[in-house]
């Protein structure tokens, strides 16, 4: 018997890696250089206005109104309310689940303990730094509810804590009469509004995308074509569009008694906007469900229903998670287009501090402020989209 | 309905089937006893897989009567999966559930369907899986086992609804020579426990040493049926002698 050889490894020098990829040729050569000076040019030209030329006092000095839009300063505690609970809940799911929870969990906390070290009004960074604890403690209970004998228990309360968390944090937000003042969000909540409206889609477009495409493939002909009707009519509009539907039409066409506040109009707009590209989306991965899957099982005797809910759909999403989390990320971005019906969100705000003589002309450094803000945000988004495809295995069946 | 019981556990009387202007069943009569294990063979096309197919209604049949252990197979769909919970199927292509372990492919429907507890169905798993021989793959995904060990996990999936009769699709065509005696093996085993089995194959072997029956297809009919002993070395009809002297070496 010969023992199995281990597979080759190849270690190539650096200096053989650069003249085998980047130096083959004298076509690659000049191609290398070309791109390499292109590259320094623009590294140079950026560096130079990021450290001399641009003035990025307007950032500091306006990160309240970007963040929390004019919400008023002695109500902020209810806006920090809502990050603990974010940040317990998160630390929790870190603390006991480790992984990926916990890198999140990690950059939240570091992040929150460097800002708060940073040279921020004394009492925002007190909150920073309960911010930081908060999560300490969250991380803490989780490692302990590991440990517990009841997992199942512990994991339906933690799922039934993060649904609730979100009305729970609207209400806090948004206060209720009589107990806690309401602070109007329409003006008053600047890139909150933005985040919200983005978990209120996120959450809200898939499950009615889902049901969407399960109904455009009906073989009821009603279910059908109602379903192809909406998805084709909305997309073949664009989303500013039914924004401003929502905003101006909706009065004129809705009785007086029923009028939901614009943001929560604004909000279900582009949850129903993206719902409809999230049916397709979902339509394309339970078009790739072999016809075998539907055979298997029925013939072990599941019903249709249970058949599309334990059988299609699971294969059918994991599918289509790139696809899926694009259509978040896009979700994300469009709600900057809130500002365009009156809404004070983060790119409105930073119009009206571009209004104020004092900031004039600091567009590129607040824009680039914003980038950065949506940048690592829909990162964050793809990074875990990335480890959902791993840990469901797409690709190694 | 007594007597119609007590006549066959599965009946069929003039079976027909279309698609579109092909008239792929024509007029089929086939009726089993419990415990039986018939064969059905003949030259691709013939309608033997579609034949089998409509026993569990995963096919229509247009005209006749399907009788499966006293329920008719109408478009009643109460009747259809009170049916299906009594007839396990294994395909040709397996059509195993990628996205779950081998225990979970065997225990979803006995969890969902007969509303089995858990721990008693994961128990049920276990058994079904030494009983075909693969217990150590319990936790593995279907992508991670070879062509035999997904067929037999089939059939442990199937067995674990506790079915009355058991399809059987071409259940070794898709696999490599080395794998074909490990499911055969499998297959051969639960005739002899007692179970009624329909099996469309190719593998004569097996028909002559495992099937009371063998019946011949071709072309949308049941040309001929008897025991293997006389189909094989008495064929009566000129197409069967053709067949089989195609398929015997």
């Amino acid at each position: 018997m010969t023992e199995p050889l281990p597979p080759p490894t190849e270690r190539v020098p650096v200096v053989r890696w650069l003249k085998r990829n980047l130096f083959d040729s004298w076509f690659s050569t000049l191609l290398t250089l070309a791109a390499l000076t292109l590259i320094a040019t623009v590294l140079h030209g950026l560096g130079r206005w990021a450290f001399t030329t641009a003035q990025w006092d307007v950032i500091p000095a306006n990160l309240k109104l970007l963040l929390v839009g004019t919400y008023p300063a002695e109500q902020l505690w209810r806006v920090w309310l809502v990050v603990f609970l974010l940040c317990v809940l998160s630390g929790f799911a870190a603390g006991r689940r480790r992984g990926i929870f916990l890198r999140i969990a990690a950059v939240v906390a570091a992040s929150t303990f460097v800002l708060g070290v940073m040279p921020f009004p004394l009492a925002t960074r007190g909150w920073l730094f309960g911010c930081f604890g908060v999560t300490a403690v969250g991380c803490g209970l989780g490692a302990l509810a590991r440990h517990a004998r009841d997992q199942s228990w512990i994991r339906r309360t933690e799922i039934a804590l993060w649904v609730v968390s979100f009305p729970l944090s609207l209400i806090v937000l948004n206060g209720i009469g009589g107990i806690l003042p309401v602070v109007e969000g329409r003006n008053q909540w600047g890139f909150m509004l933005n985040l919200l409206g983005a978990v209120s889609g996120i959450g809200l477009s898939l499950p009615l995308g889902i049901l969407l495409a399960l109904g455009r493939r009906s073989r009821l002909p009603a279910i059908r074509i109602v379903c192809t009707a909406y998805v084709e009519l909305i997309r073949g509009v664009p989303l500013i569009s039914l924004l401003f539907m929502a905003s101006i039409m909706l009065q004129l066409l809705l009785p007086d008694s029923f009028r939901p506040d614009l943001v929560i109009r604004a909000m279900m707009t582009i949850t129903l906007f993206s719902a409809a590209y999230m049916a397709e989306n979902v339509r394309g991965g339970l078009q790739a469900i072999p016809k075998g899957q539907y055979e298997a099982a029925y013939a072990v005797g599941l019903g249709p229903t249970l058949t599309t809910l334990l059988i299609i759909l699971p294969q059918a999403l994991r599918a289509v998670i790139p696809a899926i989390v694009g259509q978040f990320i896009a979700l994300f971005k469009d709600t900057t287009l809130f500002g365009f019906i009156a809404i004070l969100e983060l790119l409105n705000i930073s119009r009206s501090v571009l209004g104020n003589l004092e900031w004039r002309g600091r567009i590129f450094e607040l824009y680039v402020f914003i980038g950065v803000v949506f940048w690592v945000l829909c990162y964050a988004m793809s990074y875990v989209s990335r480890w959902v495809e791993r840990s469901l295995g797409v690709g190694e069946r | 309905m007594a007597e119609v019981t007590d006549a066959g556990i599965i009946i069929c009387r003039d079976v027909h089937k279309w698609y579109g202007d092909f008239h792929a069943l024509q007029g089929i009569d086939l009726t089993m006893q419990k415990g039986e294990v018939v064969v059905i063979c003949g030259p691709s096309g013939s309608g033997k897989s579609t034949f089998i197919r409509t026993i569990n209604r995963l096919e229509e049949h247009q005209r006749g009567q399907i009788i499966v252990d006293g329920i008719e197979l109408t478009h009643d769909l109460r009747n259809i999966e009170a049916i299906r919970r009594d007839v396990g199927m294994v395909f040709q292509q397996f059509n195993l559930f990628p996205h779950l372990t081998v225990r979970q492919n065997i225990t979803l429907a006995p969890v969902w369907v007969l509303k089995q507890k858990r721990s008693e169905a994961n128990a049920v798993a276990m058994r079904l899986l030494e009983r075909v021989g693969i217990p150590e793959q319990a936790d593995k995904y279907p992508g991670q086992l070879s062509g035999g060990q997904q067929q037999r996990v089939v059939i442990a999936r199937a067995l674990a609804m506790n079915p009355k009769i058991m399809l059987f699709d071409e259940p070794t065509s898709a696999l490599d020579p080395e794998m074909i005696k490990e499911v055969l093996d499998a297959m051969r085993e639960l005739a002899v426990s007692g179970m009624t089995m329909i099996v469309v194959t190719h593998e004569m072997g097996f028909a002559r040493e495992v099937a009371d029956r063998v019946a011949f297809f071709d072309a949308g009919r049941l040309v001929e049926e008897n025991t293997p002993d006389a189909f094989f070395h008495h064929p009566q009809h000129e197409r069967t002698k053709l067949f089989l002297s195609q398929i015997l070496h």
